[in-house]
């Protein structure tokens, strides 16, 4: 009757609170309406009567049920446990306190001879690899799953340290599992047979053992097959997600921009600083994101100006930087004097070419060039409206303390150098 | 137009992209023949033997590198220019080592693309802003004395010095000019980087590519 209404409505909580050790009876007691007493001195009466195998029992009921007040059962959360651990080590452990605990009821005087204890020992071992290797499928899915956009051959650069214990774990998984069924048989027969109880079923049982084996032998390769095939399933419904993926990206930017480029076929400069623009995107895109999570230093940052100066000019930065570094003083004025720079060579070259940008950045300092192949100016000639400019480059990098030399002449174009020391205190500027 | 133009097979497995450069290079080089396979970019460079091989770095069946690895053993004296629309350091480190004379991306101009044609015909290096800066950045670090051939592991000043005026995209006449130096030697400097660069065994340098992935 208890087991009918525990599958039906309500299963057995442990009642911690009135309950005496871990609230098993008192659970018990409460679910099906008896005074948790009389189940106390019943089951008193019942470990005596049976030299403490109820205990057992006991402590299997106290695994198995979670207690009321919620929280899940020490099964359950030892199943959590494994997963942190390694899955045979817990197994191993749950073996050893499994021995310990038969050997302390040795010492006690509450012994079931031999024959019941080295099965008890190797089943729960077994049992015990068993459970830890059925829990792990949903922390498995939960894993955060490695972007799929990730272009293929990206993968072993990220996680090549990753890869490798979670094979070793898969395969400790799928053999930890059939060792764990291969121990509760043995450990099943060995009680069997040790008790004497196998004797004429001896045969029989051998029947079993060859019949079970013929049956892998033939159905080996079918299962084999079946798991091939859901695995080349799986492998396809992910290529497919990715081609969708795929599709949706070129749709929202490629076919998007080539649509407006048609439009404005007229107009070449707007022209290529659309196709410009789906470029780098592009490209960002199929690096997979990677600067999404950097922080902000000297060439990201760069790179940044760079790019938004070519939407806004409509003109082509080509930018190469060699070595990078965090945003210190020294690098923020940099920063500062090239976004200037820029500019400047975006409002004045036209046409002529990309505007170049050389950065070569160490330890010792910052150096980085700006040169457009435009029209050029006579330095000594400089108008009123162009010295402003100056200013903003070479009083910012003299105030940084470092320096910046404009040089340019008529039709040869013109670059902006700029320097700067880094490694020493930075707030000391010369006033 | 005394010179003879220069014999190019152009080797690219996108046919509209062959198309726009043999139209960019029209009357500037001579285009005997293009190529959209591995095999047959082998095949097609043993029956033509260009001046130079135009060699696109991707393409299916391990792109510009398996090309000149069919090729050199056979024709030791090929050269090859590789063009890409990559930046990635790792591919471009991997083409040089594998023997190109140069390495230029794709939204080069027609006209400095002939020139670059010619003087990779001529035995001179080619680098871009880009792959100088690659260089640099690659025989940057200090070495252990021990493990270093001062003849291959690193740059003298002077290569330095044309490396970064690369990068920052002077021209080698322009070069020539601002280290009061001729242009002949500008190229020979450049030629001895590309030399350290195919044969040096810093061992930084295969890591520094793959590492610089992560950047690019």
């Amino acid at each position: 009757m208890t087991r009918m209404t525990a599958a039906g409505s309500s299963p057995i909580l442990r009642d911690t609170q009135r309950g005496l050790v871990a609230g098993v009876l008192a659970g018990l007691g409460r679910r099906i309406g008896v005074d948790p007493v009389v189940l106390r001195v019943a089951f008193v009466i019942t470990v005596i009567g049976t030299g403490g195998l109820v205990l057992l029992a006991y402590l299997v009921a106290w695994a198995a049920l979670p207690a009321a007040e919620g929280g899940s059962a020490p099964m359950a959360r030892f199943g959590r446990l494994a997963r942190v651990r390694g899955d045979w080590r817990v197994a191993v452990g749950v073996a050893l306190l499994t021995l310990s605990a038969l050997l302390a009821f040795r010492e006690l005087g509450i012994w079931w001879s031999d024959p019941v204890a080295w099965p008890l020992v190797l089943a729960a071992f077994g049992a015990a690899l068993l459970w830890v290797r059925t829990k792990p499928s949903a922390p498995l899915a939960a894993e955060p799953t490695p972007t799929p956009r990730e272009p293929e051959t990206a993968a072993p650069r990220t996680q090549p340290q990753a890869a490798r214990p979670r094979a070793w774990s898969r395969l400790a998984e799928e053999y930890g599992g059939a060792f764990g069924v291969l121990l509760v048989i043995g450990a099943a027969l060995l009680f069997l047979s040790s008790n004497h109880i196998l004797g004429g079923l001896r045969d029989a049982a051998l029947t079993a053992v060859v019949v079970v084996v013929a049956l892998g032998l033939i159905l080996a390769p079918f299962l084999w097959r079946l798991a091939r095939n859901l695995a080349a399933e799986r492998a396809e419904r992910i290529r497919s997600q990715e081609r969708a993926q795929v599709a949706a990206h070129l749709h929202d930017s490629v076919l998007q921009t080539l649509t407006l480029m048609q439009k404005r076929a007229g107009d070449s400069r707007e022209v290529a600083a659309l196709a410009r623009r789906q470029e780098r995107e592009l490209r960002e895109w199929l690096a997979g994101d990677q600067r999404a999570g950097d922080e902000r230093s000297l060439a990201s940052e760069l790179r940044l100006a760079a790019e938004s100066i070519e939407d806004d000019h409509r003109i082509a930065i080509e930018s190469v930087v060699v070595g990078d570094c965090e945003l210190d003083n020294p690098a923020e004025a940099v920063l500062g004097a090239a976004r200037e720079a820029l500019l400047n060579a975006a409002r004045h070259s036209g046409d002529a070419g990309p505007i170049r940008v050389y950065a070569e950045i160490d330890r010792a300092g910052i150096a980085l060039f700006v040169r457009d192949r435009g029209g050029g100016f006579d330095p000594d000639a400089v108008a009123a409206d162009r010295r402003g400019v100056r200013e903003s480059i070479v009083g910012r990098m003299q105030r940084a303390g470092g320096r910046a030399d404009i040089r340019s002449s008529p039709g040869g174009g013109t670059e902006v150098a700029i320097e700067i020391a880094r490694g020493r205190a930075n707030g000391m500027e010369p006033v | 137009m005394t010179e003879p133009l220069p014999t190019v097979v152009l080797v690219d497995d996108h046919e509209l992209f062959r198309a726009g450069v043999r139209a960019e290079l029209e009357g500037l080089v001579d285009v005997r023949a293009e190529a959209g396979t591995v095999e047959e970019a082998a095949q097609v460079t043993f029956r033509e033997r260009p001046d130079v091989v135009l060699l696109d770095v991707h393409m299916p069946g391990g792109g510009g590198v398996e090309v000149i690895r069919q090729v050199a053993p056979k024709l030791p004296g090929q050269r090859f220019l590789a063009l890409s629309v990559s930046d990635a350091a790792e591919d471009v480190i991997a083409v040089i080592r594998a023997g190109a004379r140069g390495y230029v991306t794709k939204s080069i101009s027609g006209d400095e693309l002939a020139d670059a044609i010619r003087r990779v015909r001529d035995g001179d290096a080619v680098f871009s802003p880009r792959l100088a800066g690659f260089v640099l950045d690659a025989f940057k670090g200090e070495l252990e004395e021990a493990e270093v051939d001062p003849e291959l592991d690193r740059l003298t000043l002077r290569e330095r010095e044309v490396l970064r005026l690369i990068a920052r995209g002077y021209a080698y006449k322009e070069i020539a000019l601002r280290l009061s130096i001729s242009p002949k030697t500008v190229e020979a400097h450049v030629s001895a980087v590309l030399r350290k660069l195919q044969l040096s065994n810093r061992h930084e340098l295969s890591r520094w590519a793959v590492e610089r992935r992560l950047v690019d």
